[in-house]
């Protein structure tokens, strides 16, 4: 009986994908529906939960400061995208040809940011956008003359900041999606194409891009999440969670506030749903009209 | 070619991984835990204690040599963590809360304490038992805040009444003599005369703390809330020293400073370099200059604070620690004989003002020249002026600002948006106020 059970083939598929069967339903779906309920709860650490019905969702829709921080990461997310994908996918162009000189080098440079600490990387970019006038950025643009500036007391700035330090960690990173990406075509086209007296501007718009097409979607529905949920960068680059006039505070970090500052997790699990909505609408508009739900057609 | 660039990169890679996963490492794991009670036996008591401030394990080390020497019977073994403030107050809200992970006894700081004492079922055991004998010696004010129905929750570890210390290095150079300063007046005057001669700012402008707000709403006896614990932020009280601070800052007499309050690391800086000539701030500022700003002594003296007019309330307690007993602690009784020993007895008092140079709140020491003028004290070493000499004056006009459930998103509010606002963008300071006032109403929603 167990022999029959274990050589089974029809059995065997189901046996190996158990494990993320459970992982998923013990790690994310019921988390999911847990925080799900808990969003229509005034619920505290240590207090009876109360049923509140959408009290929770009505209050959110009406605070500033929740408007405040989905504005923030929303454009967090965009800048990211706009930065963070041409521009690897250009670089990743440009390593990949072989007139390139030390290929290797700028591989690996590039991604060595990645694997710093956020904690080490968001305190140094703290202290080099610091307003006093002895910090690298202001230091350096004395050399031109310039006063002083108060880098992370100013909301533009700061963005700027959080922008500068994400796409000194994550260049690198895309970059290596985008290489994977340019190492599975095939060089025949490329041949063909300088048969048929092609420029190589040519031969990128028309060769490249579109069969990067699947690594660029795939960067981007990465990129949408982790822009919307970014919350470490920020924390480590305003030394807490709480920055001047709001200028740093992400949706997570809202989160984060009332929930574990605050301990308000009924009104945090409410802010959590909102977050997953935003990403999922983004994410499937972006993945609906980028095709990826047609059938493959031959 | 190629192989040689290969292995330089992967070279560099690993030199470079090894020095970042050594700094990533230090600076993770930030907390630091240490077993204290070097004395105690082998049948004492192991408890542990929670802090976010390196020097309260200190003291807390000697009250406990003290304390094993004198109850050989009750001896104690005590673990100290220290952790960032943030982490630990949210990890310690976490544990007490959910009843799973606290430690015996817990360092809470005053702007935190309130979300502990929310609800009915307060995670934390009473203290009055152990408070009762030492009921006459402490000021009543500083035991109030950590109170909520009668039950007191936490020792302080200072009053912290607020006092003024001036730079007379500077002042001198400015023709300035710090003791004619009375009124706000006389403040603005002085700065304008600083600023003149020296082109330095006589004090700060804070965008990321209410020790200003505080001590000028005290001078006129108001507060952030009013009976009820509601919130006003807009009040004409507040409105008044707001305008009057701008009006200061418009006359460059204060300024905003890097860090945005004098009790950071970027501001400390600065005053360490001498570009502020003075600060208005609580007693415990005290340990800041003798531990984080040694090329300005000899040159501080402290003094009462100006006030709006002569006979004003001229100091208010400001910040403060309350140690705690969890209800989840091993051995509650002990823990709570402890606590009361190492911050309330007349030897853990005089210690507090020895090693940590604070005002505490055992009153009975601030009479005893013997410890408060000892010369071999690096607080009386430091400064040109006594400490207790202005607190013994100024002793029975300390004001107590609350600390009620609003009061963290009071404080969440002002320092993030409005103090910005007001002092960085010149917004005008009733808009401000307004704005301030809505929002808090809108979180306590």
């Amino acid at each position: 009986m167990i022999k029959k059970f274990v050589y089974s083939q029809k059995v065997a598929p189901y046996v190996f994908v158990l494990p993320f069967i459970f992982i998923f339903l013990i790690f994310w779906s019921y988390p999911l529906l847990n925080s799900f309920i808990m969003s229509f709860q005034d619920r505290m650490l240590g207090q009876d939960p109360k049923w509140i019905g959408e009290a929770n969702y009505s209050k959110l829709l009406t605070d500033k400061v929740f408007l405040t921080a989905i504005k923030n990461s929303v454009v967090y997310m965009l800048g990211t995208l706009v930065l963070l994908i041409p521009f690897p996918m250009l670089f990743a162009v440009m390593i990949n040809s072989k007139l390139m000189l030390g290929r290797e080098f700028f591989k690996s440079s590039f991604f060595l940011p990645a694997l710093t600490s956020v904690a080490v990387a968001g305190t140094i970019f703290r202290l080099t956008f610091g307003e006093m006038e002895g910090s690298l950025m202001n230091s350096f643009l004395g050399l031109f003359g310039v006063e002083p500036v108060k880098f992370l007391k100013d909301g533009e700035w700061s963005m700027a900041a959080l922008l500068i330090l994400a796409c000194w960690r994550w260049t690198g990173v895309n970059m290596l999606y985008y290489l994977s990406g340019l190492k599975s075509i095939d060089n025949e086209y490329y041949e063909a194409a300088s048969i048929d007296g092609a420029s190589a501007w040519q031969k990128f718009k028309n060769i490249t891009m579109p069969l990067l097409k699947p690594t660029t979607i795939y960067v981007t529905t990465i990129s949408v999440y982790a822009g919307l949920a970014m919350f470490t960068e920020s924390l480590m680059m305003f030394n807490g969670n709480n920055s001047p006039k709001n200028i740093g505070l992400t949706i997570v970090g809202y989160l984060y506030r009332q929930g574990i500052e605050k301990n308000k997790l009924g009104y945090a699990a409410a802010v959590g749903i909102v977050l997953l909505v935003i990403a999922m609408v983004i994410n499937l508009t972006q993945l609906k009209f980028s095709g990826m739900f047609k059938k493959e057609e031959d | 070619m190629k192989k040689r660039s290969t292995l330089v990169s992967i070279v560099t890679i690993l030199m470079l991984s090894l020095f970042l996963s050594a700094c990533g490492k230090s600076s993770d794991s930030t907390t630091s835990t240490q077993q204290l009670g070097a004395n105690a036996g082998e049948n004492a008591t192991e408890l542990s204690f929670w802090t976010f401030v390196d020097l309260h394990g200190k003291h807390l080390d000697k009250m406990l040599g003290l304390w094993n020497q004198a109850n050989p019977d009750k001896q104690i073994k005590l673990n100290v963590s220290v952790m960032p403030y943030d982490d630990m107050h949210n990890k310690l809200l976490l544990a007490v809360t959910s009843g799973k992970g606290a430690p015996d006894i817990a360092d809470i700081e005053l702007g935190q304490f309130p979300k502990f004492l929310e609800g009915d079922n307060v995670p934390l055991e009473a203290l009055n038992d152990v408070f009762a004998p030492y009921k006459d010696v402490v000021v009543p004010s500083r035991v109030e805040i950590y109170s909520k129905a009668d039950q007191v929750y936490g020792f302080d570890y200072h009053v912290g009444a607020t006092l003024a210390f001036y730079n007379t290095e500077i002042l001198e150079a400015a023709d300035v003599d710090y003791k004619t300063i009375k009124t706000w007046e006389d403040y603005k005057q002085a700065g304008i005369k600083v600023f003149e001669k020296t082109g330095k700012y006589l004090g700060t402008a804070d965008t990321s703390a209410t020790w200003q707000a505080s001590l000028l709403l005290a001078q006129q006896n108001s507060d952030f809330t009013d009976a009820n614990g509601n919130p006003k932020v807009n009040s004409p009280e507040m409105i008044k020293a707001f305008e009057m601070l701008v009006d200061l800052q418009k006359n460059n007499v204060i300024h905003t400073i890097p860090g945005g309050q004098p009790d950071t690391e970027e501001a400390k800086g600065e005053y360490n370099k001498g570009n502020y000539a003075s600060a208005l701030m609580p007693e415990w500022y005290m340990s800041r200059f003798v531990n984080e700003m040694k090329d300005l002594k000899g040159k501080y003296a402290i003094a009462p604070l100006p006030v709006f007019e002569e006979g004003n309330p001229r100091s208010v307690g400001l910040g403060g620690t309350g140690t705690v007993v969890t209800k989840t602690a091993k051995n509650v009784q002990l823990a709570k004989e402890f606590v009361a020993f190492a911050k309330l007895s007349k030897e853990a008092t005089t210690e507090i003002w020895n090693t940590l140079g604070f005002d505490p709140i055992n009153m009975d020491v601030w009479k005893d020249d013997a410890v408060t003028k000892n010369p071999d004290n690096e607080y009386v070493q430091y400064f040109k002026t006594n400490a207790f000499d202005t607190l013994n004056e100024i002793k029975n006009e300390i004001q107590a600002i609350k600390s009620v459930k609003a009061s963290p998103s009071i404080g969440s509010v002002l320092n993030t948006v409005t103090l910005n606002a007001i002092f960085e963008d010149g917004k005008d300071v009733k808009e401000a106020l307004d704005e301030a006032q809505e929002a808090i109403e809108q979180e306590l929603k």
